[in-house]
């Protein structure tokens, strides 16, 4: 896989004069986080894969304010919205996609009051309406029919009620889908929302990702499937935790449309 | 004799009535304490959010044996109330059974209000049986000690009694008019249907007129008196909720549950930091200099707003929010119901000090004093409790509003968060990252 990836900017575009159909906005986790680039990197193959045109804002891009808004730092958040808003708007872009629910929810949500009005999108999503376009087509392969539980990121679904995208991905790749007893508007946090990925948990007797773990592998899974970077990590923590790593993977559901289609 | 016991009832009545708008008034005033926030868009949207949610209990039934339990009870109790309306003018007038020019719908009336009386007395003791033998967690946790425990049981018992008052008044109604009592029984045959008391009539059994009339009357005012005290006794308990779940409901936040505030004083800062051609060392507008400056978050009640308040007086600290937090599953010290009940405590506290007239006093506030920083840190936003509460409250909304005070006007975040944040603030990003490799992963394999 020596190939490089093509990954437009919004400045390149501009300078042809053109503008993308997408922006794709990749969050500091998955531009930074060696995890999460996998994810950035698969949802970016597939995106290539059924011709869309996007971008990325690159080093123009910055964090969008979420971790320090739920930490209670308005101010620091305020700032980096108006600074996101300020290159989002000269760049008039009208719609965008991330696979980040936190990015997700802050932009689509917490934008528009402060100048931000953009159509926003998750990833899963944006999927979605490719698959149902026909723009991409995608089927069962190396999935098809194994045991799999989905669990819901906080920010996706109670915060912004989409459950059945990602599932419909994952039916889409004909898995066996397993709910967890918790799933869906009850799902359980994977501890990491709320600033809480940047500190230390407070004193309780057991960590959040780790019951939430034990929730998923009570469904007895082969794979977890995720759809944010930080459940990721708090899934992929948890299930070392309970030593078995070798046997369960903990995925996001774009890289498992990628590997499926072997990109 | 009769004219005795009529003023008797007309003037419990207005005491009781003058106690409750007292309450009402003490009630709408400690909410007014709170901020102004509007809530009056979107009004068809919470109309039918409130018939749904308060009304229709849509939410109560996510679990199906208490929230099928509680509706019956809810039922129950609100219909026999319309019976409350006869008792009352029978009180007034000295008249017996008022509404019985309904003939057939009446009897069938009185016949169903037994059976929902019934239906209400097992409930209750259900109800009972899950809170003390069963003992359902989130009936346990320790908030719930001393006067919630209480407050809990109390009202059970009381709703046991008056519906058993209700049956015996009705058992010693009905044995009156079998023995053609004067003043009970009348041409017109029984009146009333007793599918339910019939059954306590061997209670009653081989009792002269004289006495049944005192099982009646007695009964009759235990109920009735019963009533007016539950109205009044509200105020001081969860069991508000009965009248509040409407307004409450009606005001609940509509946008997504993801949405916070942004804060509109920092908007005007940022603004003016972000705005090339403003001069910082400006002389302030003509008029703002008296102005205090403005506190960002909350420390006390009367920084939040009335929302919130509202929200905590409507509480009816059943814990279902608690007990789908993450952070109480795994042993923290946050509870959002912990939470809503302290806002509720604290702001009785001001009210109590409102109504002798005196300042709010300094020195005791709803932060530390009621509500630990290692409870609001702990919380990971991800508004399980928003969504398991059945009457719409949201207690993220006060934990984030506390955390703003703590960070910007404490600068009072856990160390590591304050790592991050100004990783935010010097690269972009919370993670020590140079904001020039943004890209980097493009480039890599
Ligand atoms: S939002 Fe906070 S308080 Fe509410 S359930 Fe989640 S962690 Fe608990
Ligand atoms: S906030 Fe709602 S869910 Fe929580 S205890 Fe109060 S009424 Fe129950």
């Amino acid at each position: 896989m020596a190939e490089v990836l093509k990954v437009p900017t919004m400045a390149e575009y501009m300078v042809e004069g053109k503008q993308p159909e997408v922006l794709f906005w990749v969050g500091c986790a998955g531009s930074f986080d060696d995890r999460a680039k996998k994810i950035t990197k698969a949802f970016v193959k597939i995106l290539s894969k059924a011709n869309v045109e996007f971008a990325v804002l690159g080093t123009e891009e910055s964090c969008t304010g979420d971790p320090a808004k739920r930490s209670g730092n308005e101010f620091l958040f305020q700032m980096q919205a108006v600074t996101n808003i300020e290159v989002l708007n000269a760049y008039e872009v009208k719609k965008i996609v991330t696979a980040c629910p936190h990015c997700f929810n802050t932009i689509k949500n917490e934008y528009p009051g402060l100048g931000g009005n953009y159509e926003v999108v998750h990833h899963t999503q944006f999927l979605k309406d490719l698959l149902e376009e026909g723009r991409l087509r995608v089927e069962g392969g190396k999935f098809k029919g194994k045991r799999i539980t989905f669990h819901d990121p906080c920010y996706l679904g109670r915060a912004n009620n989409e459950y059945e995208a990602p599932r419909d991905l994952l039916r889409k790749l004909e898995v066996e889908l397993i709910e967890m007893r918790k799933c869906k508007s009850q799902g359980l946090c994977c501890g990491a929302g709320g600033g809480q990925m940047f500190k230390e948990p407070e004193k309780g007797n057991k960590d959040v990702n780790v019951l939430r773990t034990e929730q998923a592998l009570e469904t007895n899974p082969e794979l977890i499937a995720a759809g944010c970077p930080f459940c990721n990590t708090m899934m992929t923590d948890g299930v070392k935790s309970k030593e078995k790593e070798a046997e369960i993977e903990v995925k996001d559901v774009a890289e498992m449309i990628a590997e499926a289609e072997d990109l | 004799m009769q004219i005795i016991s009529q003023i008797a009832f007309l003037a419990a009545f207005i005491v009781a009535i003058s106690f409750f708008i007292r309450n009402v008034r003490r009630l709408y005033r400690n909410i007014k304490l709170g901020k102004a926030i509007d809530r009056t868009d979107r009004p068809k949207e919470r109309l039918s959010n409130m018939i749904r949610v308060a009304l229709g209990q849509s939410k109560m039934v996510k679990r199906p044996v208490a929230g099928i339990l509680h509706i019956l009870v809810y039922v129950g109790f609100i219909i026999i109330n319309i019976e409350m309306l006869e008792i009352v003018i029978d009180g007034i007038f000295g008249t017996h059974r008022v509404f019985s020019f309904l003939g057939g719908t009446y009897n069938f009336l009185i016949g169903a209000f037994e059976i929902l009386a019934l239906l209400v007395i097992v409930s209750i003791i259900t109800f009972w049986i899950r809170r003390n033998v069963v003992k359902i967690k989130r009936f346990w946790s320790s908030e719930m000690k001393g006067w919630p425990k209480n407050d809990a049981n109390y009202i059970l018992y009381f709703e046991v009694a008056l519906m058993t008052c209700f049956l015996l008044m009705n058992a010693a109604d009905y044995q009156l008019q079998l023995n053609g009592a004067e003043h009970y029984a009348s041409q017109e045959g029984i009146i009333g249907g007793f599918p339910v008391s019939q059954f306590l009539l061997p209670l009653i059994d081989g009792l002269g007129n004289s006495a049944l009339i005192v099982i009646e009357r007695t009964t009759w005012w235990l109920h009735i008196i019963g009533i007016l005290i539950f109205l009044n006794y509200l105020y001081y308990s969860k069991h508000l909720h009965i009248l509040l779940a409407f307004p409450n409901t009606y005001y609940a936040k509509l946008t997504p549950k993801g949405e916070l505030t942004n804060l509109e004083a920092v908007t005007n800062e940022v603004k003016l930091m972000m705005d090339p051609n403003a001069d910082p060392f400006a002389s302030p507008e003509a008029g703002a200099a008296d102005e205090e400056p403005e506190k960002f978050g909350a420390s006390d009640v009367t920084d939040l707003n009335w929302v919130q308040l509202l929200n905590a007086y409507t509480c009816t600290e059943c814990g279902r929010c608690t007990s789908e937090c993450p952070a109480n599953q795994t042993g923290k010290k946050l509870s959002p119901r912990k939470i809503m009940m302290d806002t509720r405590d604290r702001l009785e506290e001001v009210g109590e000090q409102l109504n002798k007239k005196q300042p709010i006093a300094e020195g005791k506030q709803l932060l530390d004093d009621y509500i630990t920083r290692e409870e609001l840190w702990a919380c990971t936003t991800c508004s399980a409790c928003v969504e398991a509460c059945p009457i719409g409250i949201d207690p993220l909304s006060i934990i984030i509003e506390m955390r703003r005070y703590l960070v910007m006007e404490e600068s009072a975040a856990p160390n590591e968060l304050n790592v991050s944040m100004s990783n935010i603030e010097n690269n972009g990003a919370p993670w020590p990252y140079n904001q020039m490799d943004r890209l980097n992963w493009a480039k890599e394999n």
